[in-house]
């Protein structure tokens, strides 16, 4: 069966867009309520219990009170720029989720329709295109409020986002040393078995790419203004930074943004790192679509139900663990930020870079043919590249203020520990 | 056809928010419409099968140097500062010359020079074919890391030496008051 043309695939693009579009929206509305309850549950409370069973309604009653709420106007703002803001903040967050593959690909009478909306040639150097829009959101909104508050909110914003964008960016690196592809589909591909087509290497990325998986995920929660990177919002320091001055309808968009960011980048995770829609120790799933359009494996089409189950699962789990860090760690320090940024996060990467690219070199040179051996290698060198990196980062010496701060401050730091 | 219309529509866009930047008398508007003209020429670039350069563009000057631009001028406080700058019988003057070479300059390629579509319809062939075997990412980096490795390198070394520059000086020189105080 032939991949979709024509008419059919334009009709199929529109329907694909429209579904997503609406699980996308649901998946931060479930997001919103479950942050509360996972919250709740951390803290030793209840969490929203009041509007439906268990507080599920609690999302619709906050949704209904947004749009019906006054929007206010600061008389200080910039009117056209403090309403473009939060469009800024939400459209690339939500554009970002076009090139991700949810499932394996559908089987209709008029051809396979592959489970992504838009299977861009330039694959993930999309998400760091659109990705690096979603700063203006931020700035332009704390620029525009014409609050200080909002100003040093939006001004912190762009910096880290900048900063971090550094590092994300080359924490994707290994990744196409390893798979040679930009793409998602083949991303996800390269982490299956198949006995005919190009080799692929049957285990998840998180494996041989451990220590890019860190970088990642710890780029993507500053770039996602999540604790302990929240500093654009610090609520004790600048009400709430960049959207103090947003109400109603406006201020839901900016948190709509911001959820759905996070599931983004839950789903990149997933896609680069786990597996994306594969479900582990089954073969049936391995379904390719080559660029020629010839298809290995047999798609039907309760596989893409399922393989869908498979990658809500993965990026909720990852979901949780975006919550379970913002109840674990303190908020960083603005300079502790920015030395994480730039003196830590910058040069780990670049020397992992070299690290996994003259590794690829020798066991390329030694004959091992990409697969499941090869990928076992690069897992014992990320073995011991994170328990390096691990055992240097937990001597407090790298982030100021740890060991070292606490001992300068010396008598003050102990009396406040007692 | 669908692509012939939405490269004119980009075309129109960035000429637009060209005009309307430069005639911005707020840094920050004008920072955002040249934004808009990155995006906007983006869209030119992927209408001609340029994908990677497209997606670059986006990354390094939609993303990155002018959120600097905007950073550095939010920093500043410049947002509400609507000086005159280049106006005056002669900033006008000098303007209105180079404008208006700069027209005459593309009038007489559309109007007496060469069609530039054909050339442009066999790149754009051309470059299909190549992404098709290499991808599109492999139609830059090869050259880049075979043929033009000597030149990469070098411009890894000016960009350098413009940093080791730059900080050099942005550092401040502390006097001996100052260090004690620290």
């Amino acid at each position: 069966m032939n991949p979709v043309t024509g008419g059919a695939f334009v009709l199929a693009t529109v329907g694909k867009v429209m579904i997503f579009f609406t699980m996308l929206m649901l998946a931060v509305m479930l997001a919103t309520i479950f942050e509360r309850k996972v919250c709740g549950f951390m803290q030793d409370r209840s969490g929203p219990n009041r509007v439906g069973p268990w507080g599920l309604l609690q999302v619709i009653a906050d949704g209904l009170k947004n749009l019906l709420k006054e929007e206010t106007m600061p008389e200080q703002a910039v009117r056209p720029f403090f309403l473009l803001a939060p469009v800024l903040a939400i459209v690339p967050a939500t554009i970002l989720f076009a090139v991700i593959p949810f499932a394996s690909p559908l089987p209709t009478q008029w051809g396979l329709v592959e489970m992504i909306v838009a299977d861009v040639p330039i694959g993930f150097l999309y998400v760091l295109a659109i990705g690096s829009i979603g700063v203006y959101g931020v700035a332009m909104g704390g620029w525009a409020s014409g609050s200080k508050y909002s100003l040093l909110g939006g001004l912190r914003g762009s910096a880290q986002m900048v900063s971090y964008e550094v590092a994300l960016a080359l924490s994707l690196v290994p990744l196409i040393l390893l798979t040679g592809d930009v793409r998602a589909p083949e991303i996800v591909s390269m982490q299956q078995t198949f006995t005919a087509g190009p080799a692929t290497y049957s285990t998840w990325f998180v494996f041989p790419l451990l220590v890019g998986l860190f970088f990642f995920f710890v780029s993507g929660l500053a770039e996602t203004n999540r604790l302990p990177f929240d500093m654009p919002e610090a609520e004790a320091e600048l009400i709430t930074g960049y959207h103090t001055e947003y109400s109603a309808m406006k201020f839901s968009m900016f948190m709509i943004g911001e959820f759905a960011h996070v599931i983004t980048v839950a789903a990149l995770v997933t896609v680069f790192f786990l597996g994306g829609w594969d479900i582990p120790f089954w073969q049936g799933d391995n379904i390719r679509v080559l660029s020629d359009g010839t298809v290995i494996g047999e798609p039907t089409w309760w596989k893409t139900l399922l393989t869908l189950g498979a990658f809500g699962v993965k990026t909720s789990l990852l979901v949780l663990v975006f919550v379970w860090i913002r109840w674990t760690l303190p908020r960083f320090r603005y300079d502790q930020l920015m030395d994480l940024g730039w003196k830590f996060m910058l040069e780990a990467v670049t020397v992992y870079i070299l690290v996994i690219a003259f590794v690829i070199l020798g066991i390329e040179a030694v004959g091992i043919p990409a697969g499941g051996w090869y990928a076992f290698v690069l897992f014992l060198v990320n073995l011991g590249l994170a328990g390096a990196l691990f055992f240097a980062m937990d001597r407090g010496t790298l982030i100021r203020g740890g060991a070292k701060g606490a001992k300068s401050a010396g008598g003050d730091a102990a009396g406040q520990g007692g | 056809m669908i692509q012939d219309f939405l490269f004119q529509a980009f075309a129109a866009g960035a000429i637009l928010g060209a005009v309307i930047m430069v005639t911005r008398r707020n840094p920050v508007s004008a920072v955002i419409f040249l934004v808009g003209v990155f995006f906007a020429t983006s869209g030119m670039f992927l209408m001609l099968d340029a994908h990677y350069i497209a997606a670059i563009n986006v990354i390094l000057y939609g993303g990155a140097i002018m959120v600097l631009f905007l950073f550095v001028l939010m920093l500043l406080n410049l947002g509400h500062a609507d000086w005159r700058d280049l106006r005056g019988p002669m900033g006008g003057l000098i303007g209105g010359s180079i404008s208006i070479a700069f027209l005459g300059v593309l009038t007489r390629l559309f109007v007496g020079g060469t069609d530039a579509r054909p050339m442009v319809e066999v790149a754009g062939s051309a470059l299909r074919e190549a992404a098709a075997e290499q991808g599109v990412v492999g139609v830059v980096a090869r050259p880049l890391f075979t043929e033009y490795t000597i030149v990469l390198e070098v411009t890894g070394v000016l960009l350098l030496v413009s940093m080791v520059g730059t900080i050099l000086l942005a550092r401040r020189e502390r006097t001996v008051g100052e260090r004690e105080r620290t």
